[in-house]
């Protein structure tokens, strides 16, 4: 029994043109300690497939069909005491940008204490200890003074270790980071992967890693899964995957990377852009860009068909 | 200066001694306090750049990369002239053009161009792109007929692969590559020999980023473009540079030819900056640890720059700024330790 | 490829089709109530020396024995007023008709004088920055200081006494349009210095300087047309407060004379008989009042829905 088992999400949004999907027939399980991560180009809708876990798709967005069990429990149509319970308690988020969780007016030590005393039941010692306990496991020096600080006296690299303290604090089985380093310097972001990495194996902790940069998954996580306007089109072993990649949209952002190529030379690219969610052809969403594409993938759209850990949505996979 | 192996050199654009101060304290109200009783103005100024040397050859694509705040776009836009220099000079071939005016620097707005990060907004929102690549044409070139400048503009849009039928669109109904391709084409439309990059793929989609990095790529082999090509992706530098100068805190700690600088680097921050990029499929490099975080660039340590953060630091450190000085057969490195061989 | 292929500009009718706020606007009643409101205002005031059945501003057509006649539906009306006539025997409709179009005329050529003076003085202080912004405004916040209400009655009382009723009954509108457009410029200033100091930030002015161009082509062919949004926003509710308060100063009988009165004077008018029953002579003025206010403010807030940078980016 996984831990988060996700089946045929469908999220739309209802734009003035009509209603679009943003993601469709979106499926996949995390199991305890599992640390997976959905890469995409942005529309692909990978953002979008782990917010809906948390019913957190930005408005006028909705779930509109699918199931998600988490620990046994249907959550896709909880209602909000229920959802309350489990966001930010049993599964945290961390964002991009440190200042969407972060409170400019208040003290680190406020913005912790109430995230716990909102969960939990427990005096203010209590709750000083805990937050203190966790900047230690984020490898904060001096906490203690940290916690009377503000976030803007504090560096980038600093906020987002505090952001992940607080997601810590309530023990969470499961993460999710929305490009957690996206907006950080290499050096950083190297530490706080690390640091990530770590405290996952330490508490046993299921992520769930969006990205768009192949080397922060590769890093990271066991399992990736590829998304593409909106479904998810290639999934298996990270390291399988990039290796050697099925679909050709894989292999195409695999190759477009340039310590792929050899210095100077042309960059493998992948021609045209992503459909927008408006306009996705029929047949397979990615045979307008596809180098081996044929009748078959202009009328009929592959279904992701999976292997033993490997799944490729794709009528011509590719093979070695 | 070392140059590129087996080709004269000829320094197209070079930057000598380039300090550039940022006035932070605000306005004159603001800058008086009081302190003892007494009324003091205290001034205070980032420094973003403190003595940058940089020779770019003709043809060659220098690449700038360091963290964030490290002062390499700030290089850029003072070499382009957007900024003006706090101390030191830009020479353009053998002209001094940072002390002149607008219409005295007219001559080399056609040489050097720049092409911007941020796609969104970096064309008018509410001109057409044709009007967007008119402007430097009519400009440039009045001379010409406006059939001509009209050919030059669908030429220059095909070539960079934009339908010119598109040319009546606004830039938000392209996508960002497109845009980011439209920026591209109004650097080239007026045929410059040097262009600065400042971050031109960062903020586009992977796939994308290789379509418009091998469009740079391309444009610099049919033009003979001169690049100075900022950016924080070091695997971006290594597959399209040809020299790297890396810089920390407004300093350029080592430069030399890309090959030679990634296969051993040998300023302690290179290797910090080298061992931290987060490598597709391969296995893990052993990261570099740094100490603490980036010093403030209002007050600068003394000496070296890097010592605080340094792990082989020693006492001279701090006391004494270490030059740059050759180090390997193409590479100038300015750390004392390189230098004596303490590691 | 040649240069038909290349199109300069699209057709303005398949942009505007196309457009948020067409859309938008479209879809959105109250908009579209208001809009059609103003419109009718706007049409019947322009079209008053055809569609009013007397002239107001002519002395010799009306009577003072038709003085005071209620409107039409109460005791004692007579068929040839609709409205009803005020304590000089006008006819109100037509006196409406021609006040609305004198409140117009002022609201919106008032607002030009301030946009022209606030736009100017906003761009040089938000471009050039430094000292002159500082001295701009400055200058911006004394003017704000004042009062409109101020400023008015101190220049149109002096105006007043110096140069005499007769001379002031020909150039009330143009003194009203100019006391009202000076005292209100900094509303103007401070959003174009405001959305200026956005704009220069952003790359696409960096690429206009580097392709070499001055800075007085920069400001207006690049920033100022990325600056209308804002700008038309604040013109609605400046025209719609233009509109009170030269009402306000009629009212307190420093506007328009008695003998070409605006919305504002026909309220101050009929104030004095509203004791004596005669409670038509200011209650039509003050509905056409309101409902032409509340229709300007109810477009000025639909467009600052639609053209809100952020909802417009999505």
């Amino acid at each position: 029994m996984a831990l988060l088992s996700i089946r045929n999400l469908e999220v739309v949004f209802p734009l003035r043109t009509g209603t679009i999907p943003a993601i469709q027939d979106v499926s996949y399980d995390l199991e305890e300690g599992e640390r997976i991560g959905i890469v995409g180009e942005s529309g692909a809708g990978k953002s979008v497939s782990a917010f809906a876990i948390l019913n957190l798709v930005s408005q006028p967005g909705y779930l509109s069909s699918g199931s998600i069990v988490f620990e046994g429990q249907e959550i896709s149509n909880a209602d909000d005491e229920t959802m309350r319970r489990i966001r930010g308690n049993k599964i945290s988020m961390i964002f991009q940008d440190p200042m969407m969780t972060l409170n400019p007016v208040l003290t680190i030590s406020t913005q912790m204490e109430e995230t716990l005393l909102a969960h939990t039941r427990m005096t203010r010692e209590a709750a000083r200890s805990i937050a203190i306990e966790k900047l230690r496991a984020v490898q904060i020096p001096s906490p203690e003074k940290r916690l009377e600080q503000y976030p803007h006296e504090l560096s980038g690299g600093m906020r987002q270790r505090i952001v992940i303290a607080i997601s810590l604090l309530t023990d969470p089985r499961i993460i999710i980071a929305d490009e957690p380093t996206t907006a950080l310097d290499v050096t950083i972001q190297a530490e706080i992967l690390e640091l990530l990495l770590a405290l996952c194996n330490d508490y046993r902790m299921g992520l769930i890693l969006i990205t768009h940069d192949l080397g922060v998954v590769s890093q990271i996580s066991q399992r990736i899964l590829v998304m593409y306007a909106g479904r998810i089109i290639e999934q298996g072993n990270t390291r399988e995957v990039i290796a050697s990649p099925a679909h050709p949209y894989t292999r195409g952002l695999v190759g477009a990377l340039p310590e792929m190529t050899r210095p100077g030379r042309r960059l493998n690219q992948i021609p045209g852009t992503m459909p927008s969610l408006q306009s996705i052809p029929t047949g397979c969403p990615f045979h307008d860009r596809c180098s081996h594409v044929t009748d078959l993938c202009r009328s009929h759209r592959p279904d992701l068909v999976s292997g033993s850990r490997r799944a490729v949505a794709c009528h011509h996979p590719l093979t070695g | 200066m070392n140059s590129t192996p087996g080709q004269e050199s000829e320094s197209l654009v070079s930057v000598r001694n380039l300090y550039r101060y940022f006035n932070v304290s605000g306005g004159w109200l603001d800058q008086i306090s009081i302190s003892k009783g007494k009324m003091v103005r205290k001034v205070e100024m980032v420094k973003a750049l403190n003595g940058i040397n940089l020779e770019i050859e003709k043809g060659e694509a220098l690449c700038l990369v360091g963290e964030s705040g490290c002062g390499k776009t700030t290089v850029g836009r003072t070499v382009m002239g957007l900024l003006s220099p706090t101390r030191g000079s830009v020479h353009y071939r053998e002209s001094r053009i940072d002390t002149l005016d607008r219409k005295g620097m007219l001559p080399f707005r056609r040489k050097m161009q720049m092409i911007f990060q941020n796609h969104h907004a970096s064309l008018n929102p509410r001109k057409t792109v044709a009007k967007t690549l008119l402007e430097p044409i009519r400009f440039h070139q009045p001379e010409l007929s406006l059939p001509e400048q009209r050919d030059k503009v669908a030429s220059i849009m095909e070539s960079v692969g934009v339908d010119a039928g598109w040319g009546a669109r606004f830039p938000h109904e392209f996508s960002g590559g497109q845009r980011q391709r439209i920026s591209i084409a109004r650097a080239l439309i007026v045929d410059p020999e040097f262009i600065v990059a400042d971050e031109p793929i960062s903020a586009l989609d992977v796939s994308i980023q290789a379509q418009v990095l091998n469009l740079l790529m391309e444009a610099r082999e049919e033009r003979g473009l001169t690049y100075l090509f900022v950016t924080h992706d070091l695997s971006v530098v290594e597959h399209f540079g040809s020299r790297v100068a890396v810089m920390y805190l407004g300093r350029v700690c080592e430069v030399g030819q890309v090959g030679e600088v990634f296969s051993e680097p040998r300023h302690p921050y290179t290797q910090a900056l080298l061992s931290a990029i987060p490598k597709v499929g391969g296995e893990k490099r052993r990261h570099v640890k740094l100490k603490g975080e980036v010093p403030t660039p209002i007050d600068l340590p003394s000496g070296c720059i890097f010592h605080s953060r340094c792990p082989h630091a020693r006492e001279i450190c701090s006391k004494e700024a270490p030059e740059l000085v050759s180090a390997g057969e193409w590479t100038d490195v300015a750390c004392h330790g390189v230098r004596e061989n303490w590691f | 490829m040649s240069s038909d292929t290349l199109e300069i500009s699209g057709s303005f009718r398949k942009r505007l089709l196309d457009s948020p706020v067409y859309y938008s606007f479209v879809r959105n009643p109250t908009a579209m109530a208001s809009a059609a409101v103003l419109a009718s205002f706007i049409l019947s005031s322009a079209l008053a020396p055809w569609l009013a059945p007397f002239d107001p501003w002519d002395q010799t057509q009306f009577d003072i024995m038709d003085s005071e006649i209620p409107p039409a539906g109460s005791d004692g009306a007579d068929g040839r007023f609709l409205l009803g006539t005020d304590a000089m025997g006008r006819d109100m409709l037509s006196t409406i008709l021609y006040g609305t179009g004198i409140s117009i005329v002022i609201g919106v050529f008032a607002t030009i004088l301030q946009a022209a003076i606030g736009v100017t003085v906003g761009l040089a202080a938000g471009y050039f920055g430094g000292r002159l912004d500082s001295f701009l405004m400055r200058i911006a916040d004394i003017q704000l200081s004042f009062t409109t209400l101020m400023v008015a009655i101190i220049i149109l009382a002096v105006f007043q006494t110096t140069v005499g009723p007769r001379f002031h009954e020909d150039f009330a509108v143009m003194i009203i349009i100019l006391v009202i457009g000076v005292a209100e410029w900094p509303q103007y200033a401070r959003t174009v210095r405001a959305c200026v100091l956005g704009e220069k930030k952003k790359e696409y002015v960096d690429a206009a300087r580097v392709i070499g161009l001055g800075p007085t082509r920069i400001l207006y062919r690049h920033i100022l047309p990325n600056t209308f949004s804002p700008l038309l926003v604040i013109s609605t509710v400046q025209v719609a407060n233009a509109i009170i308060t030269e009402a306000a100063l009629s009212f307190l009988g420093l506007g328009m004379p008695v003998t070409k009165p605006s919305l504002g004077a026909l309220i101050r008018n009929g104030f004095e008989f509203i004791f004596s029953g005669a409670w038509w002579i200011t209650a039509f003025p003050a509905v056409v009042l309101v409902v032409l206010i509340l229709s300007i403010n109810l477009l000025g807030d639909w467009l600052r829905d639609v053209l809100n940078p952020r909802l417009y980016e999505k």
